[in-house]
C-alpha cells in the first residue's frame, strides 16, 4: 500500500467515525484521539474499519503505533508493524 | 406520546412507520419521534391492528397524548403471549390508545412518567379539592409551567394536598380521549441543529436541576486494582478477531450489573414517595454525543448477558445513540446509570442521579499507581470508582458494600 492509499483509507475510516472533523487539515503528528475526541469505542471502531477496508487485523499491542495520522500511514504501509503483529487477510 | 425520560414534556411526531390496517407485533417500530435530545424510534408493546393514526407528522404534542388507536384481537388481549389471532376475529374489543408501558414487563413498576395517563383523566376532582386548594409552591410553579389548572388536579397528599407528581400526572392525563380529533400542534416541524443543541441543554438542565432539588445525594469513592482484569482482557483479546474484541468498559459494566444483585436498593426507581426496586438490571449508559450533550440509553438485562454479548450490545447502543436511532424502550426504563469518563483523563467522576433512578456509578481513567499490598509496594493499573446514591433509599454502608462487590467481581474477571 502506498502512502497516499494509506492516507485515503485512514481518512475514509475516520470520516465515518468523526464526520464533523476536518480531516484534510489534520496535523500528521497530532494525537488522533485527542484531536478528534475519539473515545475507546471510537478507536475500536477505527481499528475495525481499517480491518474492513484493508484486511489488516491490528493486535492490541500495536494500538500505540496508530496514535497519529503519520503513525497510521507508516503502519499501513507496512513499515512499523510488530513481528507477527498485524495479520493480513488472505 | 411516550415519556422518554424524566425531563421530557412533549415530542414531535416525525413520521409514521405504520398505516391504518397494519398488523403490528410487540416490539415493532411504529413511529419516529423527535425529543429535545434525539430522534427516537417508538416501539409498540402489544400485538394488534392499527385502527387510526391520531397525530399528523410534524406536530408536537405533550407527553401522554394518544398517537394512534390500536385494536387488540380478543384472544391476544386475554393471552398477550399467544400467537396472533386473525385481525378480523369477532367481536372486536373497543379500540384503545397505544399503551406506553415499558418493554418486557419487568417486575418493577415503570417510572411515573411512563404510566398510562388514562386512569385519572375522566375523574372529576372531589369538591373539597376544588374548594380548599392545597398545593406546594413547587407544585404551583410546575403547574404554571405546564399550563395545568390546579383546580382540576387530584391531590394525593394529606388532606388532598397537591404534589409535583400530581401535577405531572394531570399534565400527562389531560391528553384527549382516543375518539377525539388529533391533538393540536404546539409547534411545527422538528428543530434544527442549533435548536437541537439548545433543547439538549434545556432537557439536561431540567432533569439535573430536579435531581439536585429533590434527591439527597451521598457520595462514595474508592480505587480498584485492575491488574487481574486487564491481564485477562489482554489475553482474551489476543485470541479474538478485531471485530469481536472486548473493551474494559464492557467488563466494568458487567461487574456493576452483577454487583447490583447484592444491593437491590440501588437498582430501581423512587416513585410517589417510595422506592420501587427492580429485579431487572437495565443499566443506563451515559454516552457523549459528538455534536455535544449526552444521552443515557439503557442496556437491558445487563446482569443476565454474557460479556461478549454485552460488548456487542454496548457497541451497537453507542453507534445508534450517535446516529440518532435509539428506541423508546431504551430511553424509558434504565434502573441505574453508569458514566465512564476515563477516556477523558479524569481520575473520578461524581455523578448526578437521573430521576427517578436512585444511583449513578462512575469510573475514571485507568492509570498506573503505586499500590501497597501484603507489605509490598508495586505499580498497578488502578481505576477510580465512585457512587452517588439517593439517601432516601440507601445509606453509605450499603453503598460501600456495593463498591466492594464491584471490586470483588473485577478481581475474578474470568467469571464475568
Amino acid at each position: 500500500m502506498t502512502h497516499d492509499e494509506a492516507r485515503r483509507v485512514i481518512e475514509r475510516v475516520l470520516a465515518r467515525i468523526a464526520p464533523e472533523a476536518d480531516l484534510g487539515g489534520l496535523d500528521p503528528r497530532a494525537d488522533l484521539r485527542e484531536t478528534l475526541d475519539l473515545d475507546s469505542m471510537d478507536f475500536l471502531n477505527f481499528v475495525v474499519g481499517v480491518h474492513a477496508d484493508t484486511g489488516l487485523d491490528v493486535p492490541e499491542s500495536d494500538y500505540p503505533k496508530l496514535a497519529t495520522l503519520a503513525g497510521c500511514i507508516a503502519y499501513l504501509t507496512a513499515g512499523e508493524r510488530s513481528p507477527g503483529g498485524a495479520r493480513e487477510r488472505a | 406520546m411516550p415519556s422518554l425520560g424524566a425531563d421530557m414534556e412533549a415530542g414531535t411526531l416525525l413520521e409514521w412507520r405504520v398505516a391504518p390496517g397494519d398488523s403490528v407485533h410487540r416490539g415493532d417500530i411504529v413511529a419516529l419521534v423527535d425529543t429535545d435530545k434525539a430522534e427516537i424510534e417508538v416501539e409498540i408493546f402489544c400485538d394488534g391492528v392499527i385502527e387510526a393514526l391520531l397525530v399528523e407528522p410534524g406536530r408536537k404534542v405533550p407527553v401522554g397524548t394518544p398517537l394512534a388507536r390500536l385494536r387488540e384481537p380478543a384472544a391476544e388481549a386475554a393471552q398477550p403471549a399467544a400467537p396472533r389471532a386473525p385481525a378480523a376475529t369477532p367481536p372486536a374489543p373497543p379500540a384503545q390508545p397505544i399503551p406506553e408501558t415499558p418493554r418486557s414487563a419487568p417486575p418493577a413498576p415503570p417510572p411515573p412518567t411512563l404510566r398510562a395517563p388514562t386512569p385519572r383523566a375522566p375523574t372529576s376532582p372531589p369538591a373539597s379539592t376544588r374548594a380548599g386548594l392545597r398545593a406546594s409552591p413547587l407544585a404551583r410553579r410546575i403547574a404554571a409551567e405546564l399550563g395545568v389548572d390546579l383546580t382540576t388536579v387530584i391531590g394525593s397528599g394529606e388532606g388532598g394536598a397537591i404534589s409535583r407528581e400530581d401535577v405531572e400526572r394531570a399534565a400527562a392525563a389531560r391528553a384527549p380521549a382516543p375518539s377525539v380529533t388529533p391533538a393540536p400542534a404546539i409547534a411545527p416541524a422538528p428543530p434544527g441543529a442549533a435548536d437541537r443543541s439548545a433543547g439538549m441543554r434545556r432537557a439536561i438542565a431540567a432533569a439535573m436541576s430536579r435531581s439536585k432539588r429533590e434527591i439527597p445525594h451521598y457520595y462514595l469513592a474508592t480505587r480498584v486494582d485492575l491488574t487481574a482484569a486487564l491481564r485477562w482482557l489482554g489475553a482474551e483479546n489476543a485470541r479474538r478477531p478485531v471485530t469481536e474484541r472486548l473493551l474494559s468498559a464492557a467488563l466494568l459494566l458487567r461487574a456493576v450489573a452483577i454487583a447490583l444483585r447484592e444491593t437491590p436498593e440501588l437498582n430501581g426507581h423512587w416513585i410517589d414517595g417510595a422506592f420501587r426496586p427492580s429485579e431487572a438490571v437495565h443499566i443506563g449508559v451515559a454516552i457523549a454525543l459528538r455534536q455535544g450533550g449526552l444521552i443515557a440509553p439503557a442496556l437491558h438485562d445487563a446482569d443476565r448477558k454474557p460479556l461478549p454479548r454485552l460488548m456487542a450490545e454496548l457497541r451497537d447502543l453507542v453507534a445508534r445513540a450517535r446516529a440518532g436511532s435509539l428506541r423508546s424502550s431504551e430511553l424509558s426504563d434504565a434502573t441505574i446509570t453508569l458514566t465512564n469518563l476515563g477516556d477523558l483523563g479524569v481520575e473520578m467522576v461524581f455523578g448526578v442521579i437521573h430521576p427517578p433512578q436512585v444511583a449513578i456509578v462512575g469510573f475514571g481513567r485507568v492509570r498506573e499507581e503505586p499500590w501497597a499490598a501484603e507489605g509490598m509496594l508495586d505499580v498497578r493499573p488502578v481505576v477510580g470508582l465512585t457512587l452517588a446514591a439517593d439517601h432516601r433509599v440507601s445509606d453509605g454502608h450499603r453503598g460501600a458494600r456495593f463498591l466492594t462487590a464491584i471490586d470483588r467481581q473485577l478481581q475474578s474477571p474470568e467469571t464475568l
